[in-house]
């Protein structure tokens, strides 16, 4: 950009989305009032209670008696649309013949109103012919009972090094430790559930939907319901949070789309959050088993990880497992790493991304393998990671599992977060609480980790800049903001790159009649991509204005210079040749002052960090608090500081939530047992302290912002810090491992078996 | 059942069916839809509003339970001439909100709790916004919006590890 000015980049710049959602609250699927919803009909699904059976009747006569019933559909009135005829595991949008999860759609009743659907909806009777439910892991991979006959097996893909294979990798250690334990399901729970609504005219069919990407959604619907793309468009409101699971869209809002050709009129679906548990994918699920083997002066040497992934009864996530696998060895160098892996599926709720999709999974597995290290060796945790952490001039750095890690400092990371956490002061509490008996035991937990963001680089994301002829600018983004602040992110490059100011741009997002390309927002991906798309976006524009500008004034390109400070171009030097905006706008004629970018990376980008947790552990009851939390979150340049610490901060509080309380829970028949709210543990305020951020930036040279994604980094480094931290503060009682969630129930037994078994070692 | 509420200052009379929930009374009748429905066991607070200046969650009242009460919603807090409250304006100006989905019924429930301890520590705040989940913020910034808008007096003062909130853009 020509001449000085103080740049916006960089800034804690307040949200331009606030006022509106502060004041009039967002307008979400369940707000929409518009005129094409008018007379809209409510869908009331009627789930699977039972998690596997066969179906042999559904009688929907009764309900359809009844006040206010529209009509009642299934799998039958959906005939060829409703199965993935050719896949091995087809995932129908109705189940028809077999439920393999309770909660699974098996009819919608269409109502006038939402009482009458819930009531209606109860007289729907559906027999059931029980099975035999597969639930667990062993129960998984016996193959006794099988969710897919015709397959053989519930085993849908093995990945990766064979079991036994490189055996000998552990040759030449000192020391050898191995363990086994779970990554336990957990709920996304956004504060929205999940939701749709859609009308039908002249063989167009609109969807309003909550999803992270309405585009994708766009081809998910027209391609399941086989219809061209051209005829199906998707608008996205506000969503009231995703983390992974709006990512696309579900069956149920499939079905919800097709109803509203059925019936007549148009329809609109807002699931209650009963339903919400037990049909929203979860996340996690997986049983793992570590080997780490190394020299006593704490040199690691080997590591394997071998573990089962839990898809749930479809196999929707089955890329998950490829992921974790990739971060295997995560920030350390470790000369002999292999992973191998099996994907299951089991009568119990779809697994599929929730924030962080596979590398937290991966992260928590060798966190936990490097403490156990650190114990066994009896060197302090920070000293084994400061010694093991892939060296700062190791980047690119390839890893044994062939990701290539762009840049990073993880031993800086380290000594960072070591530091603002006063670590050495921190262990000298422990000893003086340790020395005395306390009842009340300090722990520290450590993690240093480094993931992947912007995965799926070669898609890209478009970005779409024009400035209008009032002066104003309008932003269409591909990606598709659900709380990250894309308004006032996309804005400010918009007021970086053209001197606009922020207030005169509007950023538009997910109605694919408006923006017809996109990919939408997940994996850490929006700024890195979709900012780098506007900015290239805005940048194209000055240079279009640049001749324009030129025209007007009657001067070459090379004479004009933007002002940036005002937005206004004039000849260099030359007073009184200003030409606003607006003017130049003006100029372009009816081709507009536009460009629209795709914005491809030619990598992903790998944010790193160190997480440093304290927790108090009352020894007498069990209970763990975390009390402080402190991180460096290295996501390359930040655009706005304010922004990146709010990502953190709601990261870092779904990490804790699965380390300290929250767990997706089933009986052995596959009856969900935190199907409520007042059941599953969400995380509250209570629960958490405020958290402690220190600032790092290594830039990455990936994209012209030097930015990594920061939407995910918070949840992979808190986990395994506030597991360990809690391990560690009753470590001197001879506990060495406690798994997920870590509650009091655990952490008391964990403490009361160690006693024991020291009591009986002594005898 | 005919029921007479004062919904933000505005007196509406209408017949409900006997069991509307009063969040369905606020959204569907009188057509406010800032309050959000967000579990189905009270648990999470997103459909909070004052009812006679203090916070319950509307979902665990039936709208004739309101009846000749007073109710705000968020819609109703900010002043005539625009002038947002100082709850809201501390959201704002702390980065309170990202999805904004729990935001009306936190706002509502801050406010509730700064009239009954107008200078809380955060312990006070946290566990006053127990029944209230947001699932965005870690609640870290929520706390400290709360905080900001109950003005300097309480104890433990603002963080010392970063700088405050942001700037107007």
């Amino acid at each position: 950009m020509d001449g000085d000015r103080a740049s916006v980049l960089g800034s804690r710049v307040l949200r331009m989305e606030d006022h509106r959602l502060l004041t009039a609250g967002g307008t979400y699927v369940a707000d929409l009032r518009v005129p094409e919803l008018a007379g809209a009909a409510q869908v009331t699904f009627v789930r699977s209670p039972i998690a596997h059976a066969l179906i042999t009747g559904i009688d929907a006569s009764v309900a359809l008696g009844e006040p206010g019933v529209v009509a009642v559909l299934t799998g039958r009135d959906l005939g060829d649309l409703n199965g993935q005829a050719g896949q091995p595991m087809p995932e129908p949008l109705l189940a028809t013949g077999r439920v393999r999860f309770v909660g699974e759609p098996v009819a919608m009743v269409i109502t006038d109103g939402r009482y009458q659907g819930e009531d209606a909806a109860e007289l729907v009777s559906v027999d059931y012919e029980p099975l035999a439910a597969v639930v667990g892991f062993g129960a998984a991979l016996a193959d006794e009972t099988l969710l897919f006959p015709d397959t053989g097996s519930n085993v849908v893909a093995t990945g990766g090094d064979e079991q036994g294979a490189g055996d000998a990798m552990f040759d030449g250690c000192d020391v050898v430790l191995g363990a086994t334990f779970p990554n336990q399901r957990v709920a996304p729970v956004p504060l929205e559930v999940r939701g749709a609504a859609a009308a039908w005219a002249d063989g167009r069919l609109t969807v309003w939907a909550s999803t992270q990407n309405a585009q994708i959604a766009r081809a998910t619907i027209s391609g399941r319901l086989a219809m061209d793309q051209a005829a199906v468009r998707v608008i996205t409101p506000d969503v009231g949070g995703g983390f992974g699971a709006k990512i696309g869209t579900d069956r149920d809002a499939i079905a919800v789309a097709w109803a509203a050709t059925r019936v007549g009129r148009p329809v609109c679906w807002s699931e209650t959050r009963g339903e919400n548990l037990v049909a929203m994918t979860h996340g996690r699920s997986q049983r793992q088993t570590v080997r780490i083997g190394g020299t006593r002066d704490g040199r690691i040497l080997a590591y394997r990880l071998d573990f089962v992934q839990d898809l749930g009864a479809y196999p929707r996530g089955a890329y998950l497992a490829s992921l974790t696998r990739l971060m295997t060895s995560g920030a350390y160098e470790i000369p002999r790493v292999r992973c191998g892996y099996q994907v299951v599926v089991t009568n119990t709720t779809p697994v599929d991304a929730y924030r962080g999709a596979g590398r937290p999974e991966a992260t928590a597995a060798i966190e936990r393998a490097v403490d156990m290290f650190a114990a066994e060796i009896g060197m302090d945790p920070a000293e084994v990671r400061r010694l093991n952490v892939v060296p700062p001039g190791s980047f690119p750095y390839t890893s044994p599992t062939g990701a290539v890690y762009d840049t990073g400092d993880y031993a800086a990371a380290l000594d960072k977060v070591l530091a603002a956490a006063g670590y050495r002061d921190l262990r000298a509490e422990q000893a003086r609480r340790r020395e005395r008996g306390d009842t009340m035991q300090l722990g520290i937990g450590l993690s240093v980790y480094v993931e992947v963001t912007a995965g799926d680089h070669a898609s890209g994301e478009t970005g779409k800049v024009e400035v209008h002829e009032d002066g104003t600018v309008t932003v269409s983004t591909g990606s598709s903001p659900h709380g990250q602040g894309h308004a006032t992110s996309w804005a400010m490059l918009v007021q970086e790159e053209l001197g606009i100011p922020m207030a005169d741009v509007t950023v538009v997002h997910g109605d694919t009649d408006v923006i017809p390309r996109g990919t939408g927002t997940y994996g850490s991906r929006s700024l890195q991509l979709g900012g780098a798309a506007v900015q290239k976006a805005a940048a194209a524009v000055r240079e279009q204005a640049r001749g324009l500008a030129a025209e007007l004034a009657g001067a070459t390109e090379a004479e004009m210079e933007l002002d940036p400070r005002l937005g206004i171009w004039r000849v260099r030097g030359e007073s009184g040749t200003e030409l606003e905006w607006g003017k130049v706008a003006g100029q372009a004629g009816i081709e507009g002052l536009v460009a629209d970018v795709l914005f491809v990376a030619k990598s992903p980008t790998f944010p790193f960090g160190a997480h440093v947790a304290v927790v108090e552990v009352d020894t007498e009851t069990g209970k763990a608090s975390l009390v402080r939390h402190v991180t460096v979150d290295d996501a390359g340049t930040l655009l706005n500081p304010l922004l990146a610490e709010g990502q953190r901060h709601g990261g870092i509080a779904q990490g804790a939530a699965q380390a300290l309380v929250e767990e997706v829970l089933y009986d052995p028949d596959g009856n969900p047992l935190t199907a409520t709210l007042a059941d599953y543990a969400t995380i509250t305020a209570t629960e958490l302290p405020s958290f402690e951020l220190v600032a790092s930036q290594t830039p990455t040279a990936v994209n012209p912002l030097g930015a990594k994604g920061i939407g995910e980094a918070g949840t992979i480094g808190s986990t395994p810090a506030v597991q360990s931290a809690v391990i560690d503060a009753v470590a001197h009682l001879g506990v060495r491992h406690i798994d997920m969630p870590t509650t009091p129930q655990r952490v008391w037994a964990a403490i009361s078996a160690a006693a024991i078994s020291a009591a009986r070692g002594g005898q | 059942m005919k029921v007479e509420i004062t919904v933000n200052g505005g007196q509406l009379a209408t017949d409900v069916e006997d069991r509307m929930l009063l969040v369905h009374y606020v959204r569907d009748v009188a057509g406010l839809t800032a309050t959000n429905v967000g579990c189905d066991t009270s648990s999470c607070g997103a459909c909070t509003v004052l009812l006679d200046g203090e916070s319950v969650k509307s979902c665990t009242l039936l709208a004739v339970q309101a009846d000749g009460h007073d109710v705000t919603t968020v819609e109703g807090l900010a002043s005539a001439d625009g002038q947002l409250h100082p709850v809201q304006q501390a959201f704002r100006e702390q980065h309170g909100l990202q999805c904004g989905f729990c935001t009306p019924g936190m706002v509502m429930a801050i406010v509730s709790l700064l009239r009954e301890n107008p200078h809380p520590t955060e312990e006070q705040v946290r566990s006053g916004l127990e029944g209230n989940l947001c699932r965005c913020t870690g609640y870290h910034n929520i706390v400290r919006a709360a905080l900001a808008a109950a003005g300097p007096a309480h104890p433990r003062g603002q963080d010392e590890d970063r700088p405050g909130g942001g700037v107007a853009p």
